[in-house]
């Protein structure tokens, strides 16, 4: 293992995450003949076939704060989120060129009907829309789930040009296995030491597992949780707050700075569930994707974009992080229009407020530019937390 | 408008005592009653089983028409829902929060299930969830698969059949109390077929020039009972039946499209029109078009509770399940893109079009978002002009008239001048119109 500082191993991460052009997957992917990359919007796909396909599975979570979308605009009408516009601009800018197909995940009807906007406007691309079953059955969702999963399969071996087997998936499985597991490492590691780890650090860490191979990018998590241990940092009389409903459009970068200066460690957060969407392993023996239809239907995690079919399950599994991260507070942040979140925070809200936890509401789009607003808005919250909660 | 006695048909009339006979059952208390949603809605499964079928998207509509939704709206927002989601949605948690009155003048009985076969709009998923926090009833969930690439697979359907076996039906068993029958399901099914036949010889009476319907804003009314709680009826039949009485004699005696002031005394513009439309200025709205003489030839909005001329879909008596499927698979909202663009596309051609109209609603992504893409291809398509306007469902702070109607006569005043031209009005020209 090298031994970069924090600082080299965040500038890394930085670069890639300012790269719009996706520069570390254009050379993956030249770097040998018959390699493919296939891009992903949020909330979650499983990468683990991609990956077993031979190909690299490319996070595309939107343009960020930093790109002028001049042409997303004019395909897009006035009251929509921003991550389609953005993502398209990626696309008819020439950005995306060199990937060879997209899935789209049901997310919300955005994401779904964007599948068909590439169809029309990308026709020599693969374009999957990725269903997931809301029935969580074995028997009904599962079988569902296992079908669509063989379609996904099949239609990357016709892109990649070659098979499968259930020995590669299983491999790919165990890759992810590892890179999961580190990821909740690093999740863990914040929770405990969020001023040895903040937040805007883990993020960009997290930002880079979205263009990296898997096994790279597992490395690099390694790598960042031994030199933020060497790290001597300050610890901030912060408050603790898990911040939920950013899991598909991402708040701009200097947001996630923002809470953490006014006062609020976050210990817990929603952004790129794709990389822990499942909890726990993934079997590596048997038949692939049945395991993988039954980690997803039994052990994956929760979002505004998945059905509760128990009401009184309904934001258990916040209140569940909010205990095992020791979080004074909730901090509601979604996109502007993410109907998905939106719609699902009357009810979170419910839940915490039943249990007498703090939360504030904030709403974002990803070139949000005004933060002072936030700022105040969140430090104001920190600092009730501190004065009223005796923490 | 003015305030000029509103013309109604005799269809209209007994269609509006059929919705009245549903909401008096709804809130009778005498029968189980099920809210559910339009597109995919299992009709002729409730009837099985003696449910009533209540809908919050109509009652919305109702709201809205009636001009009580913006209080309704407004109500949710305090309550903590965002300004930024579906109107429907806040418009039916308003109205509970305002007592809960149908539109009969009665309080709604809590529902005894909710019936959560969302096809071609997520938000429903959510939507339910919310519902449930509030009524604590069972909620039966049938997850009806976006048919992404076209087409329907045999996967989506086998999983929607067996979503009916083993979870719909049993829920509905034991809310009812009643065991399910699959030859009165068929029954319902053959009867749906044969309203549905009427409903496509309705939809395509507009190829004619003068059209004598208007497939929007008359087609609100015409598609009412084959939507909701009527499908699978004897009265649905005798509906179709009389309606196409009615448009018979309007052939015959040559007369344009029917507004709500009379009947269209020329039909100058024919247009295709996609996304709902705007119900709290509904009658304004129309009155733009009619105004214009402008005819709405057919509409996509037509089609959200069921597509039926598109490819020749009947419910199947002989495969009642798997029609059933069929039919949550196919409605409007949940066929992608290209399909969306072939099927309009072949309107504006079949049915003669001058142009295609996009109202693009403000809280319905299910319905918005890639409309301008689909107008551009059209476009190319068909090599007629296309223009855009956006309003909302429900929420009249979203629907600015002035605004609207110079975007219409904008548009009007386009095709004019490409009859003059007689050529094609490029796509960007076209849609910043």
């Amino acid at each position: 293992m090298s031994h970069r500082s924090v600082h080299d191993l965040v500038a890394f991460c930085q670069a890639i995450f300012d790269d719009l052009d996706f520069t570390r997957a254009r050379e993956w992917k030249a770097a040998q003949p018959g390699r493919g990359v296939i891009g992903y919007m949020p909330v979650y796909v499983p990468r683990e076939i991609i990956h077993a396909a031979g190909m690299l599975a490319l996070g595309i979570l939107g343009g960020g704060s930093d790109l002028e979308v001049i042409h997303g605009d004019a395909y897009y009408q006035s009251y929509i989120c921003r991550i389609p516009r953005s993502t398209l601009e990626l696309a008819v800018t020439g950005r995306l060129d060199f990937v060879d197909g997209m899935m789209f995940p049901s997310t919300c009807d955005v994401i779904r009907n964007m599948s068909g906007i590439w169809k029309l406007m990308f026709k020599d691309k693969y374009v999957r829309y990725f269903d997931v079953p809301q029935n969580f059955k074995d028997e009904v969702g599962g079988v569902f789930y296992e079908n669509e999963l063989r379609e996904l399969k099949e239609g990357l071996e016709r892109i990649s040009g070659r098979k499968i087997t259930d020995e590669q998936l299983n491999h790919s499985i165990a890759i992810y296995n590892e890179n999961r597991a580190w990821v909740n490492k690093v999740y863990d590691y914040r929770s405990a030491f969020p001023w040895k780890a903040p937040s805007a650090e883990v993020y960009l860490l997290m930002r880079a597992g979205m263009v990296l191979p898997p096994e790279e990018h597992t490395l690099l998590m390694q790598e960042y949780i031994a030199a933020a241990e060497a790290e001597n940092r300050p610890m901030r009389d912060n408050c603790r707050v898990v911040l939920t409903g950013g899991f598909c459009e991402q708040p701009p970068l200097p947001l996630i700075k923002s809470l953490e200066i006014s006062g609020c460690y976050i210990v817990d957060d929603d952004f790129m569930l794709v990389n822990r969407w499942i909890q726990g392993d993934v079997e590596t023996t048997g038949d692939p994707l049945r395991n993988l239809s039954r980690a997803f239907l039994h052990h994956s995690g929760q979002t505004a974009a998945k059905y509760e079919p128990d009401m009184d399950v309904k934001g258990k599994y916040l209140l569940d992080i909010i205990r095992k991260r020791s979080a004074d507070g909730v901090i509601f942040s979604a996109a502007s229009f993410c109907d998905p979140a939106l719609l699902d925070q009357p009810m979170m809200i419910s839940r915490v407020e039943a249990k007498g936890i703090p939360y504030i509401t904030l709403q974002y789009a990803e070139n949000s530019g005004q933060m002072q607003p936030i700022r105040e808005q969140s430090g104001t919250f920190a600092d009730s937390i501190k004065l009223w909660s005796g923490v | 408008m003015s305030g000029a006695e509103v013309t109604k048909s005799n269809s209209q009339l007994i269609q509006k005592a059929m919705i009245s006979r549903n909401y008096d059952r709804i809130t009778s208390g005498e029968c189980k009653v099920s809210s559910t949603f339009v597109p995919g809605n299992l009709n002729e499964l409730l009837m099985c089983f003696d449910i009533a079928n209540n809908l919050p998207e109509i009652n919305a509509i109702q709201n809205a028409m009636r001009k009580k939704s913006g209080d309704m709206i407004q109500e949710a927002e305090r309550s903590g829902h965002s300004e930024d989601v579906c109107t429907y949605v806040k418009a039916d948690i308003g109205m509970m929060a305002k007592g809960n009155i149908a539109p009969n003048g009665k309080p709604f009985r809590d529902p005894d299930m909710l019936l959560l076969s969302y096809s071609g709009c997520f938000t429903f998923m959510k939507w339910f969830e919310l519902l449930r926090e509030q009524y604590k009833c069972p909620t039966v969930m049938l997850h009806v698969p976006y048919a992404a690439d076209g087409q329907p697979t045999q996967n989506m359907r086998d999983y929607i059949v067996k979503q009916l076996k083993d979870e719909v039906i049993p829920t509905m068993e034991k809310v009812s109390g009643i065991k399910f029958d699959i030859d009165r399901l068929r029954e319902y099914l053959r009867k749906s077929a044969q309203a549905e036949n009427n409903l496509v010889w309705m939809l395509e009476q507009s190829k004619r020039r003068p059209s004598p319907i208007d497939c929007y804003f008359g087609g609100v009314y015409y598609m009412g009972p084959i939507f909701t709680a009527f499908r699978g009826t004897d009265e649905a039949i005798q509906y179709y039946d009389l309606l196409r009485l009615e448009i018979e004699e309007r052939i015959a005696k040559g007369l344009c499209a029917q507004t709500l002031d009379g009947d269209m005394p020329e039909e100058k513009y024919r247009l295709v029109v996609e996304g709902p439309p705007n119900w709290t200025s509904f009658r304004e709205f129309w009155q733009m078009f009619a105004e214009a003489g402008a005819v709405v030839v057919a509409s996509s909005y037509t089609k959200v509770g069921g597509v039926y001329d598109y490819d020749g879909f009947r419910h199947d008596p002989d495969h009642p399940l798997e029609s059933l499927a069929d039919y949550c698979l196919g409605v409007y909202t949940n066929r992608n893109l290209p399909t969306r663009v072939d099927m309009l596309a072949r309107n504006l051609k079949e049915y003669d079009a001058d142009g295609l109209l996009i109202n693009s609603i403000k809280s319905c992504n299910s319905f918005s978002a890639g409309q301008l893409v689909m107008l551009r291809e059209i476009e190319k398509l068909t090599g007629k002009p296309g223009a855009f306007i956006e309003t909302d469902l429900v929420d009249p702070r979203y629907f600015s008239a002035a605004n609207v109607k110079n975007r219409l006569e904008s548009y009007f005043q386009m095709i004019d001048q490409k009859r003059r031209a007689g050529g094609f009005i490029t796509g960007n020209a076209a849609a910043s119109a």
